[in-house]
């Protein structure tokens, strides 16, 4: 499990075009068009939504009514389903994107600001995971490097009295620094020790939640003075991101902060020398050995970068998010959500930025959706983990929508019994 | 400590090199000062009370009554003699066997017992029976992991085959009113989570750990849905499952201490003892068993002896997913009754490390999964009686063993060599 490596397309495809020459050139550009990765990302996301239509129709009542004398009037069960299926995304296109009840385009463009929202923690937390990723490391420990970021985050927030803007500054660098230090930890402990990180940060991921649980409610540590509730006292307004497009809007300056750390993440991977050195160790360790690299401290240097950037999201949920005192429960299952939001990036920075407004659009949707229709927001975990699912494997996409296949030299039932044949 | 460099280029070149590994001791040094710490300086007067049979028991153990300071006094010095021991075996170049391990974690624990219990009592017996009933899924889990890891496809979807074996046998144990019909519903769960497993990760080569970790979010999303809108919408008749019956074993289970703990159970724990046990002679004594580890370790070798590799991956990640999609059965036949929404509440992952905690060995894994399960336990029995320990430390206590425990004592780990990787035919 050491050797996961960021997930890319099927590595056998690139040199097999090249084996193609006989093919005619608009033939090649068209099929380069279905191939694409942009497509077949397209084409997995309707899938994905097509299948969580059959769930929504499914389990709703008025089909379930109208099924019932389906042969007597088939067309009462299709505008049931029809009914159904169309409020159910319909709600949440009007809760992620625009909401067309509204009169003007300021109350009715705020869906949008909302998926921009719930986006922010998510791509950070994400860009961590897939920077890990690109190492070699699978950093499951999300949930944990953010608690600690919200801790120290939290803590520097409502307990210093400090200037307009230092006090930011410092409360976010506080959460950057705790969440660094809780995942380089994992790393130190690989580096040294050849222990396994999944297993790492699972654990420190329980540690972490027991550690500020018995700070919360521990009064002296994190716990609001003169309360019994595990819960830490309100932020102080100075050490609250600002909301960038006017109080109308939840949107907070973090977004802005997200966007910065997409440009770093980018930066990092793809100009700098210790990103170069980071690819090269995720994709051989021992070559990288060999090259001069010192692996080692490439995971501890990964680990600490990783867990700074997840802390980011811990630090936006405590400053942005939820400013009037944090619980045990502030990561909101972001560490878990951003591992499926890295591998629908594909752990590049500018396509887990993309993928992270697609999960924050499904969120803010998903309550929307809950809201008007009453669908369980649960509908929207499955849809986004089935996208993700179908994006790793782009041959069932190709044959679910009849796409011509890429040559590619999978074993083949045929050769197989061929084989025994001879033998 | 740069041990594991040196075994890696010893294995290479040398076979007479000496490796003195320090790992051990400093592990034990670092417990033993904490213990000198919380229960010398810290220590606490009075007396502490063990007791080892409960009322209903046909022989009566007598109480017994330690003085709490002169106990773990006694104790520490016995850490301080182990560490002793193992800095000279280290010193020396010896390896520090297992049991010496086993013996200083015991004296430990007694330690740490005797010092929460100051003035009070702890019943012996109901620490190890609620030990059975919270690693009951930890070990079905476990075995699940160790069959699937072992012939080489990386088992991260413990937790989605738990909470699917733990959802649809609520379902259909409720439907039918038949537990036993739910049992083979909750093993058809685990296979069905199983087979997504085996087709992404060995036709379409997806990475397993990512397959793993998107199975886990869409059970996950998919049970919690379906309980919301099916299970609760009606439920006396999809969510009242009924439980299996505590069976007691005769004689066995008048055995003291024991007894109660191993022989007054469901149906679903002596299932377990078959299972830990027929796994452990099938993996290393059968036919079966031998060409399943041929695969993990070495796929192109076991293909040159006509063993079909992807057929025996697929089929036997099936077989996985249906002892874990059992284990799954005993959250809702076995001890709670109705599904509730991520009921399984992480129970998977630990499981995934007990799996490597246990060196990919059923034997050992099964061990792990018990000491996850008496952690987890201790803290319930030491919150009733009142310690002084904040509860959420001692929740954190079986983590921070296993960090300990992959860190220090497993050290580098080598699972099967072709786990996680796809098998290509040439």
């Amino acid at each position: 499990m050491s050797d996961v490596t960021a997930p890319t397309a099927p590595a056998g495809n690139e040199p097999q075009k090249t084996t193609q020459p006989e093919a005619p050139r608009g033939n090649q550009v068209l099929a380069d068009i279905l191939n694409g990765s942009f497509v077949i990302t397209i084409l997995a996301v309707v899938f994905a939504l097509l299948i969580g239509a059959v769930l929504i129709a499914v389990t709703d009542e008025d089909v379930q009514a109208a099924a019932g004398y389906f042969f007597a009037a088939p067309g009462d069960t299709f505008s049931a389903i029809w009914q159904s299926v169309s409020g159910a995304y319909g709600a949440l296109f009007q809760g992620s994107i625009y909401n067309f009840r509204r009169d003007s385009f300021v109350d009715g463009i705020k869906p949008l600001t909302e998926t921009l929202t719930f986006a922010t923690p998510l791509i950070a937390a994400a860009l961590g995971i897939g920077i890990a990723f690109r190492v070699g490391l699978f950093n499951i420990g999300g949930r944990g490097q953010m608690l600690i970021a919200a801790a120290c985050a939290g803590w520097v927030g409502f307990s210093f009295e400090l200037p307009w803007g230092v006090h930011l500054a410092i409360a976010v660098i506080a959460g950057i620094v705790g969440g660094a230090l809780w995942g380089g930890i994992v790393g130190l402990l690989k580096a040294r020790t050849g222990a396994h990180e999944v297993i790492l940060t699972i654990m420190l991921n329980y540690v972490a939640f027991y550690l500020v649980s018995w700070m919360l409610r521990t009064p002296g540590l994190l716990q609001a003075p003169d309360s019994v509730n595990p819960k830490s006292p309100a932020m102080l307004e100075t050490a609250v991101f600002p909301e960038i497009l006017g109080p109308k809007y939840n949107l907070h300056l973090g977004f802005i902060f997200v966007i910065a750390a997409t440009i770093f993440a980018w930066w990092l991977l793809n100009r700098s020398s210790l990103g170069f050195q980071f690819r090269a160790v995720g994709e051989n360790p021992n070559a990288a050995r060999v090259a001069g690299i010192n692996v080692k401290n490439t995971y501890v240097q990964a680990m600490l970068i990783s867990g700074g950037l997840v802390g980011l999201a811990g630090v936006m949920q405590v400053l942005g998010t939820v400013t009037t005192g944090f619980s045990a429960g502030i990561d909101a299952g972001i560490g878990f959500d951003a591992i499926t939001v890295a591998l629908l990036g594909r752990s590049r920075p500018w396509g887990i930025f993309a993928a992270g407004v697609l999960f924050g659009a499904f969120k803010a949707g998903g309550f929307a959706m809950q809201a008007a229709e009453g669908i369980p927001i649960d509908i929207v975990t499955v849809v986004q983990s089935l996208i993700v699912l179908f994006i790793a494997a782009p041959p069932l996409i190709r044959a679910v929508f009849f796409l011509p296949k890429q040559g590619k030299p999978k074993r083949l039932k045929l050769n197989v019994s061929q084989e025994v044949a001879a033998k | 400590m740069t041990t594991t460099t040196a075994e890696e280029s010893v294995s290479a070149s040398l076979e007479t090199a000496t490796i003195k590994s320090w790992k051990a001791p400093i592990a034990y040094a670092i417990f033993t000062l904490i213990a000198i710490v919380l229960f010398v300086v810290n220590g606490r007067d009075g007396s502490s009370r063990f007791r080892l049979s409960s009322e209903a028991d046909l022989i009566q153990l007598p109480v017994i009554d330690a003085p709490t300071r002169l106990t773990c006094v006694v104790v520490v010095v016995l850490l301080l003699a182990i560490t002793a021991y193992a800095t000279w075996l280290s010193s020396q170049a010896k390896r520090v066997p297992l049991w010496l391990t086993i013996i200083f974690a015991a004296a430990f624990m007694w330690a740490f017992l005797t010092w929460a219990a100051a003035g009070e009592s702890i019943p012996i017996t109901g620490l190890l029976l609620g030990t059975v009933a919270l690693s009951a899924p930890l070990i079905f889990g476990a075995l699940g992991g160790v069959i699937s890891e072992r012939v080489g496809v990386v088992n991260v979807a413990i937790e989605g085959q738990l909470l699917a074996g733990a959802f649809l046998s609520a379902f259909v144990a409720s439907v039918t009113g038949n537990p036993w019909v739910g049992l083979i519903a909750a093993m058809v769960a685990g296979v069905l989570v199983s087979f997504l497993l085996a087709a992404f990760s060995i036709k379409y080569l997806v990475d397993q750990v990512i397959v793993g970790v998107v199975l886990n979010v869409l059970v996950a999303g998919l049970t919690s849905f379906l309980y919301t809108t099916v299970l609760t919408s009606n439920t006396p008749l999809f969510n009242s499952p009924p439980r299996f019956p505590r069976i007691s074993i005769p004689i066995l289970s008048e055995i003291p201490i024991l007894g109660p703990v191993l022989f007054r159970q469901t149906v679903i724990i002596y299932f377990m003892y078959v299972a830990v046990i027929v796994v452990w002679w099938a993996l290393f004594h059968t036919k079966w068993g031998l060409r399943l580890r041929a695969v993990g370790e070495h796929p192109q070798a076991a293909d040159t002896v006509g063993i079909k590799v992807n057929a025996t991956r697929f089929w036997n990640v099936a077989l996985a997913g249906a002892i874990a999609g059992f284990g799954g059965a005993y959250f809702t036949l076995g001890s709670v009754g109705g599904f509730t929404k991520e009921m399984t509440a992480g129970a998977g992952f630990i499981a995934l490390a007990a799996v490597i905690f246990g060196r990919w060995d059923p034997i050992r894994a099964t061990l792990a999964a018990l000491l996850f399960g008496f952690a987890t336990n201790l803290q319930n029995v030491l919150g009733a009686i009142g310690s002084g320990v904040p509860s959420e430390f001692l929740l954190m206590l079986p983590y921070v063993v296993t960090i300990f425990a992959v860190a220090g004592l497993v050290g580098y780990v080598r699972g099967p060599a072709a786990s996680g990787k796809p098998y290509i035919k040439a």
